[in-house]
């Protein structure tokens, strides 16, 4: 049974027992709707919902938990001999993993029957001629452990998925039963729905939490299995990142300096445009621009942050660098060789990050309440010394938020980087140099051809780790900052 | 007999701080000032009651043209203080506020220091030239204003701290800085307890012998308290102006007769 239809099913059971526990509820008390402690739809959804939910939930866990048992009780079939020399365990369990979906996919093509595909005498050989004959991709040559170890999973992964067919199932009717069993007159169908509902509302922002724990430990992993292979201090602190994509990364130098001091200035010089001209346009457009100017200009700003980075990208190659080539270039002062530089990506950047600034900024301004404003003015103050010594004061926790904010979307951004500063990892000074960034060179090592085993792969992961702990940084230092100061303006 | 009132009314004339003549405010379409004459004396404490959405704090804000401040707001008629139209379009409004001060109904401390507070309107207008001079005003405000004695040892925490009866002291101080001469108050006591209510109003009355003081109240009592000359509005229009005792204990207008016992309002 596909997973689309035992979820169809289990919605089923689940409008009928809504019906059910309506129409229940509402005889126990003689069709008299007064009778009951709460509205009928309540017994019909608490049915609804103790039918549906767990159920569910019985299903996302097994989906979870059936590939790692499964893949352990591979990994055992396995003996060590079979693993190539330079391979590893993941590498075969992976080779029997996409053997098992080409006898899948061949069976249900017709290309095999499914006695053959299972037939645990069938010569891998054949079994590879007949695979490619029928068009699945097989990377390398079957080996006989490897068609073994397929052919369980075959059985691991049926057997599996109809034991878990039935347990939902059998979990979804028995919810059902139980909340049927207990709706009468009296039962609090309504309060149970609450509960239910604030469940559900906690379950769905826990969710966004252990998807953050599952990011981090993904990356930590990653990043240890790298420190296993290039020492941490030579990462940290080496001044020159040269990998080397053969000979499995042991010439490579891979120090993160140059990578974040590139990352570093072009953010400065990002925020160095974005932070002002953002910021003053939202005093513009909060205190100064008429309504009619304001509905007209707050969305045309806002636009810019609608616009995709590999557009600001294409500005920054097409027009910004050639124009800062022609003033810095050689026909000008000469000291910008190429239009790949620091200073086209920090502009751009900087062009992309204005309306996050000024947005966030025109709405902490404008929520600064206007007794403030009357105060001000009260005392005979121009508008600019309203804005410069009493709205400012008042707006900068939530002003210095939308900056730091401004800055971690700047330490991401990638595209921008990728065509306006060049690929080029280098320590220098001058901003018409081009240099790159973490998020960049993480690109990069990640979509060669690099093994995904060796250090010059794995230390993407390193580097993705290096920037979360940054802007986690950043953001912590960010909500200190706003805590800090907020009380003085309530 | 009848030349008596027009004497009268002569006198007042040349004595009158403020004068108001057939001043009309429109919100957009909606005319919510009609046709409003009033003389306010100096050196006395004028207090403008009626209902809700009467209009006097619609007015009292014209004295200082805070209503400028309202993208759809037009004022028509003339108001003048000491004799010279504040609707002139030679007047700057920012001057003409450090002249007339205001204090609001919430109490609306900046968020920083005590002292940086009052000090706010002396250093935008260059009132002091040194920082010695500074420290003069702010404590001669904050004495004023009935407020040395209890923040003089913290001028530099937050004035936001205080309690709400001092914010409004501490406001009122702030207003007294810029050495006004006209100080509106619009219901300063409304969000305050009894308590600090009547030293808000004690503060009033001290403050008497050196500014005009025009204040917007809801309550009668308080009207009756603090204020030589009351001023009754209805639904934009100024029904009754007199002294006080009059007023309130016989209203020529039988609109303000209902109003002060309190059949409607």
């Amino acid at each position: 049974m596909s997973l689309f239809w035992l979820i169809l099913i289990v919605l089923a059971i689940a409008v009928t027992g809504y019906v059910l526990g309506r129409a229940r509820a509402l005889s126990s008390a003689g069709g008299e709707r007064s009778a009951l402690h709460s509205l009928p739809s309540y017994y019909g959804a608490n049915v609804a919902m103790k039918s549906a939910v767990p159920a569910f939930l019985l299903l996302i866990c097994w989906l979870l938990a059936q590939p790692f048992f499964i893949n352990s009780t591979i990994s055992d079939m396995i003996p060590d001999s079979a693993i190539a020399e330079g391979s590893s365990r993941g590498l075969v369990l992976a080779e029997v993993r996409r053997t098992a979906r080409g006898l899948d996919n061949a069976v249900a093509s017709g290309a095999i029957e499914d006695d053959f595909a299972s037939n645990a005498r069938a010569d891998f050989n054949d079994v590879t001629a007949r695979l490619k004959e029928a068009g699945q991709i097989v990377t390398s040559d079957i080996t006989q452990p490897v068609l073994r170890a397929a052919q369980q999973y075959r059985v691991l992964v049926a057997s599996g998925n109809f034991y878990m067919s039935i347990a939902v199932l059998l979990v979804a009717i028995a919810g059902a039963l139980w909340a049927l069993r207990e709706t009468n007159k009296d039962f609090r169908a309504r309060n149970t729905v609450e509960q239910g509902i604030k469940a559900i509302l906690i379950g769905a922002a826990s969710i966004a939490i252990l998807t953050t724990i599952g990011i981090v430990l993904s990356l930590v992993f990653n990043t240890a299995e790298f420190f296993r292979l290039y020492p941490a201090s030579d990462f940290f602190f080496g001044l020159t990142w040269s990998p080397s994509f053969s000979g499995r990364g042991g010439s490579s130098e891979l120090g993160i300096i140059p990578l974040l001091w590139g990352t570093f200035y072009i953010s400065v010089v990002a925020l160095a445009v974005a932070v002002p001209i953002g910021l003053f346009a939202a005093v513009y457009l909060s205190e100064y621009a008429s309504p009619k100017v304001r509905a007209v200009a707050k969305p045309l700003l806002e636009v810019l942050a609608g616009i995709p980075t590999i557009v600001y990208g294409l500005f920054a190659l097409l027009t910004v660098g050639p124009m800062l080539v022609s003033v810095f270039g050689d026909n000008g002062l000469g000291i910008m060789k190429a239009g790949t530089a620091v200073m086209t990506a920090g502009l751009v950047m900087g062009i992309m990050l204005i309306p996050f600034v000024s947005s966030l900024s025109d709405d902490i301004i404008n929520a600064v309440p206007q007794a403030m404003r009357d105060g001000s003015y009260g005392l005979g103050a121009t508008k600019s010394e309203t804005v410069k010594q009493v709205i400012l004061p008042a707006a900068l926790p939530g002003i210095v938020g939308a900056i730091l904010l401004a800055a971690s979307r700047a330490i991401g951004e990638t595209m921008i980087v990728v065509l306006g500063a060049g690929a080029a990892a280098r320590l220098s000074l001058n901003p018409f140099e081009a240099m790159t960034t973490v998020t960049a060179k993480i690109v990069s090592q990640l979509t060669g051809d690099a093994d995904f085993a060796s250090p010059v792969a794995l230390v993407a992961f390193a580097l993705g780790m290096t920037l979360f702990v940054v802007t986690l940084g950043l953001n912590i230092v960010a909500l200190y900052i706003v805590r800090k100061y907020r009380e003085q303006y309530d | 007999m009848n030349e008596m009132p027009n004497i009268e009314q002569a006198t007042a004339m040349t004595e009158s701080k403020i004068s108001a003549d057939k001043v009309q405010v429109y919100y957009g379409d909606n005319h919510a000032i009609k046709d409003v004459d009033i003389e306010i004396q100096p050196r006395s404490v004028t207090a403008f009651i009626g209902p809700s959405g009467c209009g006097k704090s619609t007015f009292l804000r014209t004295i200082n043209r805070m209503n400028d401040t309202i993208e759809f707001c037009r004022v028509e008629g003339s108001i003048r203080i000491d004799g010279e139209d504040i609707y002139d379009p030679k007047v700057d409004p920012v001057q003409l506020r450090a002249k007339v001060g205001m204090v609001f109904q919430k109490p609306n401390p900046f968020p920083k220091s005590i002292y940086d507070n009052i000090a706010y309107g002396p250093r935008i207008h260059g009132l002091a030239r040194n920082k010695s001079e500074l420290d003069d005003i702010v404590s001669s405000s904050l004495q004023k204003a009935g407020l040395w004695d209890e923040v003089k040892d913290r001028l530099d925490e937050p004035g936001t701290g205080m309690s709400g009866g001092q914010q409004q002291r501490l406001c009122i101080a702030r207003a007294i800085a810029v050495s006004p001469e006209v100080i509106l108050m619009d219901e300063p006591c409304s969000a305050l307890d009894p308590i600090a209510t009547a030293k808000v109003e004690e503060l009033i009355d001290e403050l008497r012998e050196n500014y005009t003081i025009v204040i917007v109240t809801h309550s009668m009592q308080q009207a009756a308290r603090v204020s030589q000359r009351t001023a009754f509005f209805h639904l934009g229009v100024l029904v009754e102006e007199g002294p006080t005792d009059n007023i309130f204990t016989n209203p020529k207008d039988k609109r303000t007769q209902d109003y002060i016992t309190g059949r409607f309002g």
